[in-house]
């Protein structure tokens, strides 16, 4: 490239580039690591997949379609993003409870409302809707908010959390609750009551477990001990650890993954992608991947830091956290740290909305960014 | 919003930046458990989590061994191999069994009676090997269970080799048959030769014989998926096929005993005295041998269990009988051998015999009595009381001792499982067959009955075959054999079974010849008991009848008259050898309740000898 040649060269490719770049108000950094997570997403998929080029096609559509979203969202002022916040919530909070009572009349979970052409999970709106409302609410006031405030604030959390999670979908309701409170802890959450709530939450567990589904209280214990059913649900945990494991420092290579070719590893193309990326790019490709995530994350935070206002200033750093949530429940269940929820390693996993979502989530990232005025408030 | 809290968009800014910070070093600090998690695995672990993966991915499968043959002496087929179609369940690969097997009954593949067994292999098999449901699906069972397969997950069709038996009853005893290996079976056997084998012999030739006959399993290293579905064969080692098994009996010969048995209960055992080969060993009823390698249902096998006949009972090695009058030229020869008696010297018969002092009188079957006899018409005419006699002069040790030179109270050796030893009676024997001080003395009136092979005296067919055949071969024995050659299937190559012969009796030749004579008189000479069996003979025969009483059948059976009746009658018994000059052939003939030696048993073996000597080899 030119970037080798001359420094006058440099600057004028680099011009024309960023011009394009600036005008989208897209971000340099994110848009590279986001490219470069999905390229290598697509490499890992086509493997995971069995070599299925319908399928590496459509999630190919998929990537295409969500960076278009990603861009459209770019364009929209946060000050608009803002103001549409109560309304979004709204609706997401009203699609889920239509949801709800559309699956009383079907059968077990009911995640999916129809519209027509489109079907689409309301649970995944709420992924930003959460976390723009809290923001929204905690903008105006000062900050930290005091015990009341808190309360409403755990209480426009709490409300889609607990439908989502009668879907049931704990997946997507932990990522909803934990960019819900990310918002809060935030905004001056008090480390005091950080603990407390902590605390709290121990103490709440075995109420919890009486509200969990049979399949949900499954997980937990065959997550405490996989081995008891080597067969049955512990048999995911055991094949996708002996599959990372078995992949070394450098992997068995690209399409050689025993576990992952001859299927002894379940959900290889959605949930547990993880594992064949680490059966056959070994611990490399996995610190690779992290590395990259982090690099993400880490920009999202600065794009934080910059922010001007106390609404983009949450809402950027609530991102950019969740996103680091998706990761570690992702990874931390396919090596068995943490017990099995449905949650897709984010941006390679191949599926549906939460990809739409995801990248929605970056577009938000920088709206922020590029509609910064030159000047402090 | 109240008026007394106002917005510090400084101290905001510098928490919210403490808020991050926190944030960046918690996600630092849960990055780093992950990646430690990674390193754990992937690096600290990566032998075991490798060692695993090869485990999933390679599964070892045995090769079963194509199971030998088993031909009679002339290469006529007893056992063989048939492809059937099998229907199996690997355990481990079924959800539901009972489910499962509920299905396959509703499709009318299985019997509800057999449930109970399946369930007892299935709990006693290992989880990832299959259990046999039917050992024999039909072309139309085959093809229903195809259709429906797709609901029956872990069951199967295989095609398989199993045991078949072209002779369907005959031979059935000597044959034997084979069985599902059980987990019995492979605390006696090589498990790891056993793992891929259907069926081992359970009892005859295709028990005593299973080394040869199994060969030896070959394996196959599969490239398998997580179903368990094979995608490549990656390394095999071919099974070594069983070798093919000569048996010394003639099918023929069988067949001519078989048929002259029809109808009884009883035993015909044929030996070539020239070096022990059983040329037939017939035990009437018998049973269809395939009955019990396609899988015996257990309504049959109780039908066959509570036969009063008795099919499944190898009388001609196990069935213990009190020989009778059989043992008279034994006896006559023992007489001559310690010197007690000579072959001139004449005794008189009243028609009984009484010991000194004692009033008891032991009847003689004749109840006139014989006259004055010799050794010689002692054994032609049978009488009994000449042979009270001479046992109260021999004494039962000498007599213990003599019989026992013939393989009399010891099994023969015969190389089937399952031989009974008979019984010669001797002091010591009593002493230590009774419990009470007073039963445990021995009595002078039970040396008189043992002198005409009675009281507590018993002996198999194969026995007084054995016997006979050593005493045609002039004392020169053999252990009986009916392993005659052993096949390699792949070379052809046949290795014939030496004669494995016994010590040499020390007996004076001229004293057997005159057993001999009196034997050949029992069938040519005028008086003789089976003279009627000599008739028209083409060759001198050698034999001796006997009539053994039978213990009255036990209280509280079922009172039939006809049924009680025909089996109260004595025990039919005859021992025979021809020419007696050249002995080619000996039989020992017992047949159940056949009341007469002469009348029911000496006609079986002139129609087995007929039937032989012309085509025995010189």
């Amino acid at each position: 490239m030119a970037v080798s040649q001359s420094v006058f060269g440099e600057r004028h490719s680099a011009g024309i580039g960023r011009r394009i770049i600036a005008g989208l108000k897209l971000d340099g950094p994110l848009l590279a690591g986001l490219l470069a997570i999905c390229a290598f997403g697509l490499v890992v998929l086509w493997s995971a997949s069995g070599q299925n080029e319908n399928l590496l096609m459509r999630q190919a559509i998929r990537i295409g379609v969500a960076f278009g979203v990603m861009v459209a969202v770019a364009q929209v002022p946060p000050k608009l993003l803002r103001l549409w916040s109560p309304w979004l919530f709204t609706i997401g909070l009203g699609l889920l409870v239509a949801v709800m009572i559309a699956g009383d009349f079907g059968k077990g979970a009911q995640r999916w409302l129809d519209v027509g052409i489109v079907r689409f999970q309301p649970s995944e709106i709420m992924k930003l809707a959460v976390p723009m409302m809290a923001a929204w609410y905690l903008h105006d006031r000062p900050l930290p908010p005091r015990f009341l405030e808190l309360l409403v604030l755990l209480a426009l959390v709490a409300a889609p959390v607990f439908l989502i999670a009668q879907q049931p979908d704990l997946g997507t309701a932990l990522l909803v609750a934990s960019a819900g409170l990310l918002v809060v802890l935030l905004g001056g959450l008090r480390l005091r009551l950080i603990f407390l709530l902590g605390v709290l939450t121990a103490a709440l567990a075995p109420l919890l477990w009486h509200f969990m589904h049979d399949y949900q209280r499954r997980r937990v214990l065959t997550f405490l001990n996989p081995e008891t059913d080597p067969l049955g649900a512990g048999y995911h945990i055991i094949q996708s650890k002996i599959a990372i494991g078995s992949g070394g420092l450098f992997g068995k290579g690209w399409g050689n993954g025993t576990q992952a070719q001859l299927e002894f590893l379940p959900e290889r193309s959605t949930d547990f992608i993880f594992a064949v990326l680490g059966e056959e790019f070994g611990l490399i490709g996995l610190a690779l991947l992290m590395l990259g995530y982090l690099f993400l994350i880490g920009r999202g935070l600065y794009i934080a830091l910059q922010a001007q206002d106390t609404f983009t200033r949450l809402l950027a750093g609530s991102i950019s956290l969740t996103f680091f949530v998706y990761m570690f429940v992702n990874t931390g269940m396919v090596t068995g740290l943490l017990p099995v929820v449905g949650v897709p390693l984010p941006l390679i996993s191949y599926g549906g909305t939460s990809m739409v979502t995801l990248m929605a989530g970056f577009g938000i990232l920088m709206a922020i960014n590029g509609h910064r005025s030159l000047l402090a408030r | 919003m109240s008026t007394d809290r106002f917005k510090d968009h400084w101290r905001e800014q510098h928490m919210f930046l403490g808020r991050l910070a926190f944030s960046a070093f918690a996600i630092v600090l849960l990055a780093g458990l992950v990646i430690y998690r990674l390193v754990d695995l992937q690096v600290v672990h990566f032998e075991h989590f490798s060692r695993l993966s090869q485990g999933n991915r390679v599964r070892l499968e045995p090769v079963p061994p194509v199971r030998g043959l088993l031909f009679d002496r002339n290469g006529r087929t007893l056992a063989e191999n048939l492809p059937v179609y099998q229907l199996e369940l690997i355990p481990e690969q079924v959800r539901d069994i009972d489910g499962t097997l509920a299905g396959l009954i509703d499709l009318g593949l299985l019997a509800e009676e057999e449930l109970p067994r399946i369930k007892g292999q299935i709990r006693s098999q290992r989880r990832f090997e299959p259990t046999i449901l039917r050992q024999r699906l039909g072309d139309e069972e085959a093809a229903r269970f195809a259709v429906h397969r797709p609901r029956f997950t872990g069951v199967d069709i295989q095609a398989r080799l199993a045991r078949q038996y072209p002779l369907g009853e005959s031979a059935s005893h000597v044959i034997g048959y084979v069985g599902a290996v059980s987990e019995n079976d492979l605390q006696r056997l090589d498990a790891a030769n056993y793992a891929g084998t259907a069926q081992t012999g359970r009892i005859g030739a295709e028990r005593a014989w299973e080394h040869l006959l199994h060969g030896s399993t070959g394996h196959r290293q599969l490239l398998v998926n997580a179903q368990g579905r094979m995608l490549q064969e990656l390394d095999r080692s071919d099974a070594v096929p069983g070798r093919n098994v000569y048996l010394s009996i003639d099918l023929e010969l069988q067949a001519t005993a078989e048929e002259a048995l029809q109808g009884r209960r009883g035993s015909v055992v044929a030996i070539d005295p020239r070096n022990g080969q059983v040329l037939a060993l017939a035990s009437l009823p018998g049973y269809d041998l395939n009955l019990f390698s396609m899988g015996i249902s257990t309504a049959q096998y109780n039908e066959l269990q509570n036969d009063i006949d008795q099919p499944l009972f190898n009388r001609a090695l196990r069935g213990q009988y009190p020989p009778g009058s059989t043992i008279k030229p034994l006896l006559a020869l023992a007489g001559l051998h310690y010197g007690v008696v000579h072959g001139g010297e004449t005794i008189f018969c009243p028609g009984w015999f009484s010991l000194p002092n004692h009033s008891h009188r032991y009847r003689d079957w004749k109840k006139t009595g014989h006259g004055t006899i010799n050794l010689q018409q002692s054994v032609a005419q049978s009488c009994d009381v000449y042979y009270y006699r001479l046992a109260v002069m021999l004494g039962i040790e000498r007599m213990h001792d003599f019989l026992g030179l013939f393989g009399l109270g010891r099994p023969t050796g015969i190389d089937i499982p399952g031989e009974q030893p008979g019984l010669v009676p001797s002091r010591d024997w009593k002493r230590g067959a009774f419990r009470q001080p007073q039963d445990q003395a021995w009595f002078p009136g039970e040396t008189v009955i043992t002198g005409i092979g009675q009281g507590y005296m018993l002996a198999t067919p194969l026995q007084l075959a054995h016997a006979t055949a050593v005493l045609a071969n002039r004392g020169r024995g053999f252990r009986p054999t009916l392993l005659a050659a052993v096949e390699n299937p792949i070379t052809g190559a046949l290795e014939p079974l030496a004669p494995q012969p016994l010590p040499p009796l020390n007996v004076d030749p001229t004293q057997l010849e005159q057993a001999i004579d009196s034997m050949v008189a029992v069938v040519h000479g005028p008086r003789g008991t089976a003279r009627a069996t000599g008739q028209g003979a083409e060759w001198t025969i050698a034999g001796k009848t006997g009539t053994a009483q039978v213990i009255g059948i036990a209280q509280g059976e079922e009172y039939d008259e006809s049924m009680v009746d025909e089996r109260h009658r004595p025990h039919a018994l005859f021992i025979a050898f021809a020419p007696a000059e050249n002995p080619r052939i000996a039989v020992g003939v017992l047949v159940e309740n056949g009341a007469s030696g002469s009348g029911a048993a000496a006609p079986i073996a002139r129609a087995v000898i007929d039937h032989w000597l012309p085509r025995a080899e010189d």
